[in-house]
């Protein structure tokens, strides 16, 4: 007898039999002929939206198609945070609906991705700042998320480690949310990919998309390196490489392609409980259950398709991080790396259907995506079943020709 | 026990002896030791926990490999967690301390005995505390936090400084070892500007202990040759403690030097980044000696075949009385053969092979040591020290035929190439089957931006691990003598046929604790590719990045797939090749040069003034001048006042000024501004309005035409190197023909805002050019003199008073200031800060850029259609505007708000609309753009957009109080102050 289902109990049991007993998370598959909906990209995403369509709506028949290895892209690259504090309400609700996800995703999915509600901070370090982050307050106060503004001794209070004068930026205080946090980047999309394999659906990894084929306006058949797969609804979610297989397509979608890097630092013991993001000096940074101290900043400011990044983006970062906690100048970095991200014009994602019948997209979470995991492939698989979904009804890319934009950076807000 | 032997350790001076701290011990070592060697010198084996079961660890390897020894040294503001001991040398007051560990690292609570581990596998975390949901942030993650993490978190702010350097070289080599020296010498010969690097303190590598002959001298000697030759050359640099850490996009070299880790009491910086430019990249990184697996590998006393005899050469330590050597390549029997030499014991050679017939083995037998082939370790003994091995066939499940008792094992794997900086940026790897190793394929090389190859790979680290063929590929064919190797076997667990039970004790990754099992486990669960796998255990994921576990673990993930090695595949390199530190990266940008604060001429007035700063962009501006006993508020409505009843001065310096001049400037202007520049008159003011592609308002300010074909442009404090480089970007990628030049003035000059009803009357008390009204009426400028200074004015105003903007080069701006202080002493003059500029525009209903635009905003929004010149063909912004989005009439539009009993508004408050949208969220009309207390009226304003709201003036709204209530406050005109602008055409 194999052991499926994981436990405490499970562990002790198995442990007992050198862990000969365990089942393969997910079933090695290979294509069949025809499905009625494709996904492309095994990430979180993807697999997020394929674990939705067939727990919400019970479409089963369903393959995950995965160029490399599944999570391999942006889901297994990023700082893991996890928030909802948004400005405006299409994004507050997206986000808020994938938090509220994440805090039962581990018992749901049988599967602990350590989602630790430990509390996220955004510093406000200029008086502009304070004013937007009140504003966002505000905002999520009727929004339906719970946020607060905090003061400066707050900010010391919940890190002890961060230097509150400055002398450069001095911390003025801080948007706080409580319930936002951190959770095991791998673990989301192992978890998601061994409840798609239990329900049936094919998780098929090392299976390029070279083409898609269309018939009177209407999706048909996805071109791959294992061949032609039949399909009655096709789903694109391939962050970074979005434009690519729009292309395949036969569509253009308003994205660029930017590398974004993080770092990490040698573990050390507990010293900062709580993620802190500082966007005045472009950092942020939080702990990682094996004590690294995990950090991310901005952008690279060139469009790239290689996943590493410049070291000149990684000196500003670490720069800015030392200015706000001095006692990580003696800490050392472990290991950097990059991964691609999709940038829309107002960096808000896109959910959307597409020129295509049949086809739709999920793409452009910008440098944010990991948060949104649970919430967005629940609005996709919405979309996708219902052609309508209330969550992703405001990310449609027809917003980019209506000039309806989704912005959330607020990035022309300059002080006099 | 380890121990220092009486004589020999060639970097050892024993005339100079050290004392250092471990633990609190006192102990001692020589010059020349590593932290190391000299603790191993002391008997000190057991040197930390491992991360995951607490187990204790001694010293694997003696260099930069090592997964185990690590240690914090230093104190206080120096000190520092997680430093391999290895690479610490020893310096007289070194202060060390063992990590994770509790009470001590004799006994430490947290060991989780072997009994244990079977219930924690790979991954155990996924499976269990899954309930109850609140115990994980509650109970589980905090004791997982407090268990890992290794070293303690540094306490104070860092004490040291850092620095980087910035070299241009045609040649940069990485590493010191025989294959560097000697690509040195070629290319220095051929009088290349070469930089040569090495990590450790030493030249010669491995070859100065290994110890061949070369071109008819030792390796020593050749070695010094080598050096003596390259310090003539002036063409060659050479840098030893410098690590090269990662290899970038277009060959950009990144190296990290410890200037002063090594003698703390040197002045200067402790580290130092060196960012490399060369036409050429050699790696010349030699290879990492791999571990084997057996059961009890990971007993204090079990350390590499090459580290023991480092040690044993290098610093005269002998690892043990008894030292079992285990292998399966001759190179380990160098190891055996220096023990013999230095008289001490080598009970058994454990051969996996079958045949064993070397040069090598054939000397050991010589000396009279036991050379068993085909044999493996089964399991060693003991716990916090090897007392012993079982041994067995390697083709057998782990029968023990044999105890032999032995305190040290030295054990080989073979080796492998350092390719990490030949990966990191894309450089790919072939599986040479005869070596089972993994070395550079030169054919698919990391690339430029041309396609160029950006670096090559010379010596070991290309897979000769033969000393004449490493030379011969470094550019040098020289005669060396050394004895011949037979194949190694590619044996990578032993025995062959281990069950679980050993399996569950072969560690692949000592501090991470990643087992045979784990990696099997993975295998068997799915995690099939190299990364699930890595992720999974954690494998190769610790503070040493793998470097002796990766290709371990690989081969047996290979092998529990039943998949050949080069088809499973390598996880990615990542820089840094070993961590650097932070205050590194940092350099020197740090405190008053993180992010220098611009200054305007008058910044020491202010700051000696009672100012209160905000920063601003990269400057910083007076929020108030707090007078006394003073607070914010107080000194806010006192500025206010002032401006209001007499006059104040205003520091305007930081607003931008850029002069847009040529014959193309006009047709320029026109498309950059909603308005249409082009028609100002010569003399004439305009305020204009910038707009990028998608429409939004970005910048605003007064536009100045200075001559017939030039301009000058104000923009906001933040917005003026934003504005130049806009300009720029506009000129450059889309106009290019046209002929425009743009300049950042804005350091040029010192800007004072001279604004209050007393403005003109300070101004002509100064004396000099004409400031009447008909002279410069109201948005108009004027060159002139004024008080002996050469100035120009404008009749500009945000404040809504009589305003005069005066700029003077910047040098004379200190000038200006006195001069208005004195001209306006009898009217009380007052300088007012940023604060009370900001509630004169609102009284006045002036918009900022940054509080009621915030990047969604368009100039329709607020009513600034009259800035927009209508006829014109295009702007910047136009066609965007023209979106059906940007046309609906529901967007929000300005409005002024007054609160219930003159309340000040909450900053960012929402304005609330009945019901909720289809996510459950209350909906909104509009939102609080900017509120003050207003002392002019002597009760709240506010500004707001509101949808439709200019038809609603007198309507009552709701406005969010942030704690779940609402307030109520009245729609308004925006403009409260002076409606018919009679006092700012005063």
């Amino acid at each position: 007898m194999s052991t499926r289902r994981y436990s405490a109990f499970a562990l002790a049991r198995e442990a007992l039999r050198d862990h000969l007993g365990w089942q393969r998370a997910w079933a090695k598959a290979s294509p069949k002929p025809r499905y009625d909906v494709i996904i492309v990209g095994a990430g979180g995403h993807g697999l997020a939206t394929a674990y939705y369509l067939g727990k919400n709506f019970g479409i089963r028949n369903v393959a995950v198609l995965e160029k490399g290895w599944l999570g391999g892209g942006n889901t297994g690259r990023n700082t893991t945070i996890i928030r909802s504090n948004y400005l405006q309400d299409p994004s507050a609700a997206i986000y808020e609906k994938s938090r509220a996800l994440y805090e039962t995703l581990s018992q749901e999915l049988n599967y602990n991705v350590m989602f630790s509600p430990r509390g996220v901070m955004m510093l406000a370090q200029t008086e502009h700042e304070v004013r937007g982050y009140k504003r966002t307050a505000h905002a999520n106060s009727i929004q339906g998320v719970t946020t607060e503004f905090i003061s400066p001794e707050r900010v010391k209070e919940l890190v002890p480690i961060i230097e509150l004068k400055g002398p450069r930026y001095p911390v003025l205080g801080a948007l706080w949310q409580a319930r936002g946090g951190t959770a095991r980047h791998d673990a989301v999309a192992w978890g998601y990919a061994r409840a798609c394999s239990d329900m049936g659906m094919d998780i098929i990894q090392n299976c390029e998309v070279t083409g898609i084929r269309s018939e009177g306006g209407q999706v048909t058949v996805v071109e791959t390196s294992k061949g032609e797969i039949g399909c009655g609804k096709l789903g694109l979610v391939v962050a970074g490489h979005s434009g690519v297989l729009a292309q395949k397509a036969g569509f253009r979608l308003p994205i660029e392609s930017l590398a974004l890097q993080a770092l990490v630092s040698e573990p050390i013991k507990p010293c900062m409980d709580v993620v802190v993001m500082a966007n005045t000096v472009h950092g942020y940074m939080s702990q990682s259950d094996k004590g690294e101290m995990v950090i991310g900043g901005g952008t690279d400011a060139f469009n790239n398709y290689t996943q590493r990044g410049s070291f000149h983006h990684i000196e500003e970062t670490v720069r800015a991080l030392v200015e706000t906690f001095p006692m990580i100048s003696r800490l050392k970095m472990l290991r950097q790396w990059g991964g691609i991200v999709d940038m829309t014009g107002d960096r808000s994602p896109i959910i959307s259907k597409t020129p295509v019948d049949g086809i739709f997209v999920n793409c452009g979470w910008g440098t944010g995506g990991f948060k949104a995991i649970p919430g967005s492939g629940w609005a996709m698989a919405e979309l996708m079943a219902k052609g309508h979904s209330p969550l992703s009804a405001a990310f449609g890319m027809e917003r980019f020709r209506e000039g309806r934009f989704i912005d959330e950076s607020v990035a022309a807000g300059v002080a006099h | 026990m380890s121990a220092r032997l009486p004589t020999g350790g060639r970097l050892l001076d024993r005339s100079q002896p050290l004392d250092f701290t471990f633990d609190g011990k006192r102990l001692h070592g020589y010059a020349g030791d590593t932290l190391a060697s000299a603790l191993l010198g002391q008997g000190q084996m057991l040197l930390g926990r491992s991360f995951k079961y607490h187990q204790p660890r001694g010293l694997v390897a003696s260099g930069a490999e090592e997964p185990n020894a690590l240690v914090g040294l230093g104190e206080g503001a120096f000190f520092e967690p997680n430093q391999r001991a290895t690479a610490a040398e020893l310096h007289a007051g070194l202060t060390a301390t063992s990590q994770n560990h509790w009470p001590s690292l004799e006994h430490d609570v947290g060991a989780v005995n072997s009994a244990l581990t079977r219930f924690l596998p790979a991954g155990f975390y996924y499976k269990t505390f899954l309930w109850p949901r609140s115990f994980w942030k509650h109970v589980y993650e905090p004791f997982i936090r407090q268990s890992a993490g290794l070293g303690k978190p540094p306490q104070e702010a860092d004490g040291s400084t850092y620095e980087h350097f910035h070299v241009h070289v045609d040649l940069v080599i990485v590493g010191g070892g025989i294959s560097g020296l000697a690509a040195a010498l070629t290319a220095g010969r051929e009088g290349r500007e070469v930089l040569l690097i090495e990590q450790t303190a030493h030249w010669g590598g491995r070859a100065v202990v290994d110890a061949p002959q070369i071109d008819g001298q030792s390796a020593e000697d050749w070695v010094k040759s080598a050096l003596q030759e390259l310090e003539t050359m002036a063409n060659v640099r050479m840098r030893t403690r410098t690590m090269a850490s990662g290899l970038y996009d277009h060959g950009y070299l990144m190296a990290y030097e410890r200037v002063s880790d090594h003698a703390p009491a040197t002045p200067g910086p402790r580290h130092r980044l060196w960012r490399i430019r060369a036409e050429e990249t050699r790696l010349a990184t030699g290879a990492l000696e791999r571990p084997l697996s057996f059961a009890g590998n990971d007993v204090p006393g079990v350390m590499l075949a090459s580290a023991v005899r480092d040690y044993l050469v290098n610093w005269a330590i002998s690892p043990g009385d008894r030292t079992v050597v285990v292998t399966n390549n001759d190179d380990a029997y160098r190891t055996a053969l220096a023990l013999y030499r230095a008289g001490l014991a080598v009970p058994v050679i454990v051969d996996a092979r079958p045949q064993v017939t070397g040069a090598l083995p054939q000397a050991a037998r010589d000396a009279g040591i036991r050379v068993e082939p085909g044999r493996a370790i089964v399991k060693v003994d003991g716990k916090k020290r090897v007392t012993g091995v079982e041994i067995g066939l390697q083709l057998g499940e782990g029968g023990a035929m044999e105890h032999i008792a032995c305190d040290a094992v030295a054990m080989s794997g073979g080796w492998s190439p350092a390719v990490h900086l030949w990966s990191h940026c894309g450089g790919k790897l072939t599986w040479d089957e005869a070596q089972a190793l993994f070395r550079p394929d030169a054919s698919r090389p990391p690339r430029g931006d041309k396609g160029q190859p950006i670096a090559s790979v010379t010596g070991t680290a290309n897979g000769h691990l033969g000393t004449a063929a490493a030379l011969a590929d470094a550019g040098l064919e020289l005669d060396v003598s050394e004895p011949a190797e037979e194949p190694m076997a590619p044996v990578w667990i032993m025995p062959q046929g281990a069950g679980p039970a050993l399996k569950r004790k072969m560690f692949l990754d000592y501090q991470n604790d990643v087992k045979v099992s784990d990696v099997e486990l993975a295998a068997r669960e799915g995690y099939e590719s190299v990364e699930h796998a890595k992720r999974y255990t954690t494998l190769g994921m610790a503070t040493d990045q793998g470097k002796l576990s990766n290709i371990n673990g690989l081969a047996v993930l290979s092998g529990a797939l039943n998949a050949a090695i080069p088809a499973t595949g390598t996880t990615t390199f990542r820089p840094p090749y070993t961590p650097i530190s932070m205050g590194s990266i940092a350099g020197a940008a740090r405190g008053p040069l993180f992010q220098p604060v611009r200054r305007t001429p008058i910044h020491g007035w202010h700051e000696a003034n009672g100012a209160t700063w905000e920063p601003v962009g990269q400057w910083r501006r007076p929020y108030a001048y707090l007078k006394g006993a003073e607070d914010r508020h107080t000194a806010v409505t006192r500025e206010v006042q002032a401006v209001r009843n007499s006059v104040g001065l205003l520091d305007a310096s930081t607003l931008g000024k850029i002069v847009v001049k040529g014959p193309d400037a006009g047709r320029f202007l026109d498309m950059i501004y909603t308005g249409r520049p082009s028609s100002i008159a010569v003399g004439k003011c305009r305020y204009g309005l910038i707009c990028n592609e998608n429409g939004f308002l970005v910048d605003d300010g007064v536009v100045a035409r200075l001559a017939e074909d030039t301009w000058l442009c104000h923009t906001t404090t933040g917005g003026a190197e934003h504005i130049h480089a806009h300009m720029e970007d506009w000129l450059q990628c889309e106009w290019w023909d046209w002929q425009v030049y743009t300049a950042n003035v804005t350091e040029e000059w010192a800007q004072v805002a001279v604004a209050g009803p007393k403005a003109r009357a300070v101004l002509e008390s100064l004396g000099g050019m004409d400031v009447s009204k008909a002279a410069l009426p109201f948005m108009t400028w004027a060159e002139g003199e004024l008080g002996g200074l050469p100035a120009r004015v404008f009749r500009i105003s945000f404040s809504g008073e009589l305003s005069y903007e005066i700029a003077v080069p910047a040098d004379r701006g200190m000038e200006l200031w006195e001069a208005l202080l004195q001209a306006g002493a009898a009217h009380g003059v007052t300088p007012y800060g940023t604060e009370a500029m900001h509630v004169l525009r609102a009284e006045k209903g002036f918009i900022m850029i940054g509080e009621e635009t915030d990047g969604t905003i368009i100039p329709q929004d607020l009513n600034l259609g009259w800035a927009i010149a209508k006829k014109k063909e295009d702007y910047l912004g136009k066609r965007a505007q023209e979106r059906p989005h940007m046309a609906d009439p529901k967007r929000w539009k300005l409005v002024g708000l007054e609160a219930d009993g003159g309340a000040v508004l909450p900053e960012g408050a929402y304005i609330m609309a009945p019901g909720e949208n289809a996510n459950g969220q209350r909906h909104t009309q509009g939102r609080v753009t900017s509120t003050y207390y207003s002392p002019t009226f002597g009760r709240g304003i506010a500004m707001a957009l509101l949808i439709h709201g200019p038809d609603r003036m007198g309507e009552m709204v709701e406005v969010t109080d942030g704690q779940g209530g609402a307030i109520t406050a009245r729609v308004c005109d925006p403009v409260l102050y002076d409606r018919e602008g009679e006092r700012l055409d005063g």
